[in-house]
């Protein structure tokens, strides 16, 4: 690993963002990382759009991901990606839930518009079905963050162990909702191939 | 969140900032806790209020009376900590000054957080620093959540040792900053108080004690000054491999100044400073004095870089001093503006991997734009929860009256989202309770006294929240009764303090004995009241027409539990 580990996520409110952001800053201190994060709360995040930062390595100062330097960008939903672009480099990944949220009264963009402003600046782009295979086997797409980052840590997307993951999982999700989770993970392991 | 409470010495927990501050007061054994929620300040209430641990905790009705109350913990003697917003220190500020003339008894810590680019602040982009200046508070401001912690005891100390409260400043990206802390001990005094001791001459502010209470304050900061040369919160860090060139940093953008360094692998001298009033006049001016260059890494108003302009005079007028020449003063700091700062004082370039393949420094997606692209990328507005009874209040006025004739008042709440898509319902909108005064004082304007051709014609609906309603609302009710205009007041009394985070208020049904928003209507003298549960459209239809064409204020309360009140 470099100095540091870069990630941003986006995605719209009441996605469980933050969830995510407590598990990674979690996973990161179990293995002895430094890490800082940072999250915004209050009405614009309701329903609106939503972008959080997660860094960790040996000594990190900013808890925001400068510009150009995000290692992996976790999309929750596809629209919100392109807000995401300056935090990304040749190197990045983006790691996509392949779901759209519609916008009240504007058509939504295009899959295929969204992948080619993407491609613009990274050709690391990994597209998963992560909220039709969560609705599928769950009946709720709300876990399809949680296959995201799972699915990451099992392809050596982030560089922490899965099993860091799933002990952090275990950690910040509520206890009634643990089972579930544990299940996305499981699922995630089996892994959908990427999409393009 | 058990966590907070966990008595292991040594061990590090990841706290966010807010959750930081509380740990803080709890380890330097808090008595007293008063607030009033506001974005980015809410979760230290919060957190207060669900571990409520072996001391007193209230939320207030607005952050004058927060800090009142504590103003008088503190004269009884207990260790006290006021947390709010930027714009509650606006509130408070009158109850804040005369409170640096009396001194503490108790210690005490006014914890104000500001936002600066306003992510979750409607009004203004204030600089709470500029208010601590006015009042003569001593200021300290953390950078990340151990220095909320450790900051806080610091200036429960300070406030011990000088009698004088002392306030912390964060700002959004301190304050939702999460990070490991390293735990110490839980103090626990317990709710032991003595009795309030007469001493009119300590906690009377009258003339003409008044201006000799002033003097023992500049006596008080004079001696905080020499205890800030002295503060490690305030330190130069070594190992620099060019000496000619410095930064100065405080808060957040201290990090950010780090974080260029490490990334233009740059050694240079950084004062960081934790004190911000009083500054530590001499070491600034001792970092400065051997110095070419100094670089003043701070966000918004240059406070600290005009005072570093002014002491540079007296040790090295040569000096080049560069800030706000460099960085914005709108909006708040981004690591790379400051990276792109210290690499043009320094003549450095940008080395940095994958560089080449990025479109050009400076470029955000702010705008909607992708460079080299005509496409647009679609904004995505904040939205009222699906189920929200706001929806069905915004719907019923539409419906009632024609929209472009009607002028509509807005205040501080979730249901400010009638000035966005779908609504555009909110033809002004300014700070907490002011829908109300501003509503008469634009009846008052467009009526018979002014206006000839429509006079008396233009109506106005305002929308005030039930927690706004409490907070500010009231004496701008009264005004309307008292001084005779007629603007319809809708209260959204959706029975809880839902935009900062559902936390209680007065009127909420969960408040034991809770008080009525409608007695207090009442009482105010109004007579064409209604409380109406939005979804009974045609009633509330047919009230909102009614009203309208009342010669005195007429106020509906749209009474429906937020779909998070259980």
């Amino acid at each position: 690993m470099k100095r540091e580990f870069n990630i941003v996520i986006v995605g719209t409110g009441g996605q469980g963002l933050i969830t995510l952001l407590q598990i990674i800053a979690e996973a990161a201190v179990t293995e002895g990382y430094d890490v800082k994060t940072s999250e915004l709360h209050g009405l614009s995040q309701r329903g609106g759009s939503v972008e959080v930062h997660i860094r960790f390595g040996k000594k990190i100062y900013s808890p925001l991901v400068p510009q150009g330097e995000a290692d992996l960008i976790l999309g929750l939903e596809m629209q919100e990606c392109l807000n995401a672009v300056h935090f990304s480099n040749s190197k990045t990944t983006f790691l996509i839930n392949k779901y759209i949220v519609p916008i009240p009264l504007q058509k939504s963009v295009p899959e295929k518009i969204i992948l080619e402003n993407l491609k613009k600046f990274t050709g690391n782009i990994i597209l998963i079905p992560a909220a039709e295979i969560c609705q599928k086997e769950f009946g709720t797409n709300v876990v399809s963050g949680i296959y995201l980052l799972s699915f990451a840590s099992f392809k050596n997307l982030i560089p922490l162990k899965s099993n860091s993951i799933i002990k952090a999982v275990k950690k910040i999700v509520p206890k009634k909702y643990f089972e579930l989770n544990q299940k996305t993970f499981e699922l995630a392991k089996k892994g959908g191939e990427p999409a393009n | 969140m058990e966590e907070i409470l966990f008595n292991k010495p040594g061990e590090k927990i990841i706290f966010l900032g807010n959750e930081a501050i509380v740990r803080g007061a709890l380890e330097a054994g808090v008595q007293f806790v008063s607030t009033y929620p506001g974005t980015p300040a809410s979760e230290i209430g919060d957190t207060f209020y669900k571990i409520k641990n072996n001391f007193y905790f209230e939320f207030s009705t607005n952050e004058k009376v927060a800090l009142e109350a504590g103003v008088g913990a503190s004269f009884s003697g207990l260790k006290t900590l006021v947390a709010m917003k930027n714009f509650g220190l606006n509130v408070a500020l009158d109850s804040l000054l005369p409170f640096l003339y009396t001194g503490t008894k108790g210690p005490t810590v006014i914890v104000v957080a500001d936002d600066p680019s306003c992510h979750s602040s409607a009004q203004s982009e204030e600089n709470s620093r500029g208010l601590a200046l006015t009042a003569h508070i001593p200021t300290l401001e953390p950078a990340d959540p151990q220095e909320c912690k450790d900051f806080v005891k610091l200036a429960f100390k300070i406030s011990e040792k000088f009698k004088i409260p002392v306030m912390i400043r964060t700002t959004t990206r301190v304050a939702h900053q999460r990070a490991p802390v390293k735990l110490e001990k839980i103090t626990r005094p317990g709710l032991v108080t003595d009795k309030f001791v007469k001493e009119p001459k300590r906690f009377v502010t009258m003339p003409p004690r008044v201006l000799e209470m002033k003097k023992e304050l500049l006596e008080k900061i004079k001696e905080i000054e020499k205890f800030s040369e002295k503060s490690k919160i305030n330190n130069s860090s070594g190992m620099a491999s060019r000496r000619e060139i410095g930064v100065i940093a405080s808060g957040i953008s201290y990090l950010y100044a780090m974080e260029a360094l490490k990334e233009l692998d740059l050694k240079l001298p950084v004062l960081k400073i934790g004190f911000f009033y009083p500054l530590p006049e001499e070491k600034i001016k001792n970092f400065v004095k051997k110095l070419k260059k100094v670089l003043v890494v701070e966000e918004l108003e240059p406070y600290l870089e005009k005072e570093v302009e002014r002491l540079v005079k007296e040790v090295n007028c040569k000096l080049e001093v560069s800030g706000k020449n460099l960085l914005p003063e709108i909006g708040e700091l981004k690591p790379e503006q400051v990276t792109l700062a210290i690499a043009k004082v320094t003549n450095s370039k940008l080395q940095i991997p994958n560089y080449k393949s990025r479109f050009h420094r400076g470029f955000s997606t702010e705008s909607g734009q992708i460079p080299n692209s005509k496409f647009q990328i679609p904004k995505r507005f904040p939205q009222l929860c699906p189920g929200c009874p706001y929806w069905l209040v915004f719907s019923a006025v539409k419906k009632a009256v024609n929209e472009t004739e009607v002028i509509f008042g807005g205040d501080i709440g979730c249901y400010m989202l009638a000035g966005l898509p779908p609504h555009f319902i909110q033809d002004y909108l300014s700070c907490m309770g002011s829908s109300i005064g501003i509503a008469h004082g634009i009846k008052k304007a467009t009526g018979p006294a002014f206006a000839k051709a429509s006079a008396g014609k233009q109506k106005l609906i305002t929308f005030i929240g039930d927690s706004t309603f409490f907070h500010a609302g009231i004496p701008a009710l009264i005004n309307t009764v008292f001084n005779k205009s007629n603007p319809l007041i809708i209260v959204m009394d959706n029975q809880t303090t839902a935009m900062t985070g559902h936390q209680p208020h007065p009127g909420a049904p969960a408040v034991p004995n809770g008080i009525k928003i409608e007695n207090i209507v009442r009482a105010c003298g109004v007579k064409n009241l209604k409380i109406i549960d939005p979804v009974n459209q045609k009633e509330f239809i047919q009230t909102v027409k009614e009203f309208l064409n009342k010669n005195e204020v007429s106020v509906i309360i749209a009474r429906h539990p937020c779909i998070f009140v259980k």
